[in-house]
């Protein structure tokens, strides 16, 4: 691509499309065209979208696994070490690590830390927050949490070629197609 | 460029009386613009501002109560000597039952696919976390000295003291601040995406710059909901084992005690019934007038009433069950003091109060039997309003009947509420409501995002 001085980074194209059914056949004509580096953007998730994008396989289970079992883990050494450690008490000659009382802070501990977990995995895994993005610079990507549906196909795919993309993408018979300035 | 503003017939939506979750005039466009501009309508509405100065002194009651109780202390409660669990306690269940409804609706119905419970549960969550802040309020007020409630919490200390890690109490400080800070985790990220939305229409650039505070950024990416249904999914499930776990650890506290009455087995599964029983109530007190008054009958239609007016009468059912059992345990026990417990609940000197819990509880539910009566707002109002009664009359009846006539006759006493009891009991429902009006103008009181994933496809069609 010949870029000029004067001209801003290219993101990428991004098409407007009116009804599920219209992203949904977008996308799939997009990635048979060879693109990769696409993302589309829904105003609620869209199960076909996944599975074009092949979206299904991440890591949040595994993240929230681990804050569980730690919080499982913190529970049972804070009641651990309190009643063995620190400050023993012989109760009638009943055992300090009496496990089983234990059981109910254990658990309360290992969903609170699985729920942090859950939530700031999330988070960190989409790479919010991020208050400002390029593409809220489009006028029209408001509507992407409202009732429209957005296809982007990035500048960094193999196959990105300005006009070429965007003549693509015009094909697809959206609503409009803006481009994404870095 | 085409103004997509259309506008919903509200007369009709109004007046939707069919059978579907959605009425037919809302699609994709219509159910944004409906919900969105409850909260960003710059009119608010007078009976907005009216619910609130009247919500407002009571809140300021609330206020003075806890004042008059840090200041006094417990002595201007009712409390006397066997009855040392008064109102501070039977508010407490009754407030973290009333919570637990929201739960139920968010996570267990999410669960198991029912989507019609889409337009409820924020509504449904919101009602958890102010239920769970007044129910907080009176077991720390009853400790006597509230500012040392961090006692309860494991804190190093100069004397060396560690709470009693397997006392029911100290396990219900783990519970209520676990689930209260859980609600809040699964409300807010249920909440992002329509924050978004709100970011997105609102007109004025600081208001939209206080939603994206808020939504984070989001922007709806499919590689985002991903992750995000993913961990919406997990914290469904892990919330569900967490509201079983907190009413159970609530009857523990009776349970695990020796008092006639309390220390039965079947505690924990009838404290969770009942306590779903109730919240389902609340839910329905609170939405019945919020969709008459905001039109949102096409979205809480009569068909969610209906169903909620049966998950009623089916906990009302389990709650039923667990009285009977009391009543037969106490015989089958023979002990003398259980039978003697049940028959002085039923003929004592608080037999009224036991009647009349009898009455909202078991009889008054009866009417939801007929389809009629579950279709009817009114009559679905009134029960459960009676119902709301009726549980805090159980509470009462276990808290008070069997600490007030336990083992030895010689200390028997009456208990009843002082006034002090009864302006802070009131105070907290001022309060709780006064924070759900807060949360109806400000926050979007039905998830969007999760309406338009049950609004069928066609109706976003051009030509629909």
């Amino acid at each position: 691509m010949n870029h000029g001085p004067a001209q801003p980074e290219l993101r990428g194209l991004v098409a407007e499309f009116e009804n599920e059914e219209a992203i949904v056949e977008a996308t799939q004509k997009t990635v048979d065209a060879g693109y990769h580096h696409i993302e589309t953007y829904t105003p609620y998730p869209l199960d076909e979208l996944l599975d074009i994008q092949h979206l299904h396989k991440n890591k949040v289970a595994l993240v929230i696994l681990i804050g569980g079992l730690t919080g499982c883990a913190v529970g049972f050494f804070m009641q651990w070490f309190a009643s063995v450690i620190h400050y023993p008490i012989n109760v009638g000659g009943r055992p300090l690590n009496s496990w089983p009382a234990f059981i109910p802070v254990m658990f309360e501990c290992t969903v609170l830390f699985a729920s942090f977990a859950a939530l700031i995995g999330m988070m960190v895994m989409n790479k919010l927050p991020r208050p400002n993005h390029p593409l809220f610079d489009i006028e029209r990507f408001r509507y992407a949490t409202q009732d429209r549906f957005f296809l982007c196909i990035e500048a960094e795919d193999p196959y990105f070629e300005k006009d070429a993309t965007r003549q693509f993408l015009e094909e697809l018979n959206p609503h409009e197609v803006n481009e994404v300035e870095a | 460029m085409s103004q997509q503003e259309q506008a919903v017939d509200i007369e009709k939506v109004d007046k939707y009386t069919g059978d579907g979750f959605v009425a037919p005039e809302y699609n994709n466009t219509t159910v944004t613009q409906k919900i969105s501009n409850i909260v960003l309508r710059s009119d608010t509405p007078w009976g907005w501002f009216l619910a609130v100065a009247v919500l407002l002194p009571i809140v300021g009651m609330l206020g003075i109560s806890i004042t008059w109780l840090v200041l006094i202390g417990t002595g201007i409660w009712g409390l006397n000597v066997p009855v040392g669990w008064g109102f501070a306690i039977i508010n407490f269940v009754w407030w973290i039952g009333i919570g637990h409804a929201g739960t139920l609706i968010s996570a267990i119905l999410h669960l198991m696919r029912q989507d019609w419970r889409n337009s409820i549960n924020r509504f449904a969550e919101a009602m958890t976390i102010f239920a769970v802040m007044c129910a907080g309020m009176f077991p720390l007020l009853h400790v006597g000295r509230p500012w040392l409630a961090y006692w309860l919490l494991p804190l190093p200390n100069t004397m060396s003291l560690w709470p009693q890690w397997r006392s029911p109490l100290v396990w219900d400080v783990f519970a209520v601040s676990t689930y209260f800070t859980v609600s809040l985790i699964f409300w807010y990220m249920g909440m992002i995406p329509d924050l978004g939305t709100l970011r997105d229409r609102a007109k004025h650039p600081i208001v939209a710059r206080i939603y994206g505070i808020f939504a984070m950024g989001w922007r709806g990416a499919s590689s985002h909901w991903a992750r995000y249904e993913k961990a919406y999914l997990i914290l469904a499930g892990l919330s569900t084992p967490l509201v079983l776990s907190v009413h159970s650890i609530v009857s523990l506290d009776f349970a695990v005690s020796l008092i006639p009455g309390w220390h039965t087995t079947v505690f924990p599964p009838y404290f969770v019934a009942g306590a779903i029983y109730a919240g389902f109530a609340m839910v329905l007190t609170l939405t019945i007038p919020v969709r008459h008054w905001f039109g949102l009958q096409g979205l809480i239609t009569t068909r969610h009433l209906e169903n909620m007016g049966k998950v009623t009468l089916a906990t009302g059912f389990i709650v039923v069950y667990g009285y009977a059992m009391e009543a037969f345990i106490s015989w089958y026990s023979a002990s003398p003091y259980e039978g003697f417990m049940m028959w002085n609940r039923m003929t004592g000197q608080y037999a009224p109060v036991y009647w009349a819990l009898i009455f909202c509880n078991a009889v008054s539910i009866q009417i939801l039997w007929w389809k009629r009566a579950r279709r009817s707002p009114l009559v679905l109002f009134i029960v459960s309003l009676i119902v709301g009664v009726g549980m805090w009359l159980e509470r009462f009846v276990i808290v008070v009947t069997s600490l007030a006539n336990d083992y030895m006759p010689s200390s028997w006493d009456y208990y009843a509420g002082t006034i002090w009891d009864w302006s802070l009991y009131i105070g907290t429902i001022g309060f709780f409501l006064f924070m759900m009006c807060l949360f109806i103008r400000f926050l979007p009181m039905i998830p969007m995002s999760e309406m338009k994933m049950i609004i069928p496809k066609h109706r976003n069609k051009k030509d629909a």
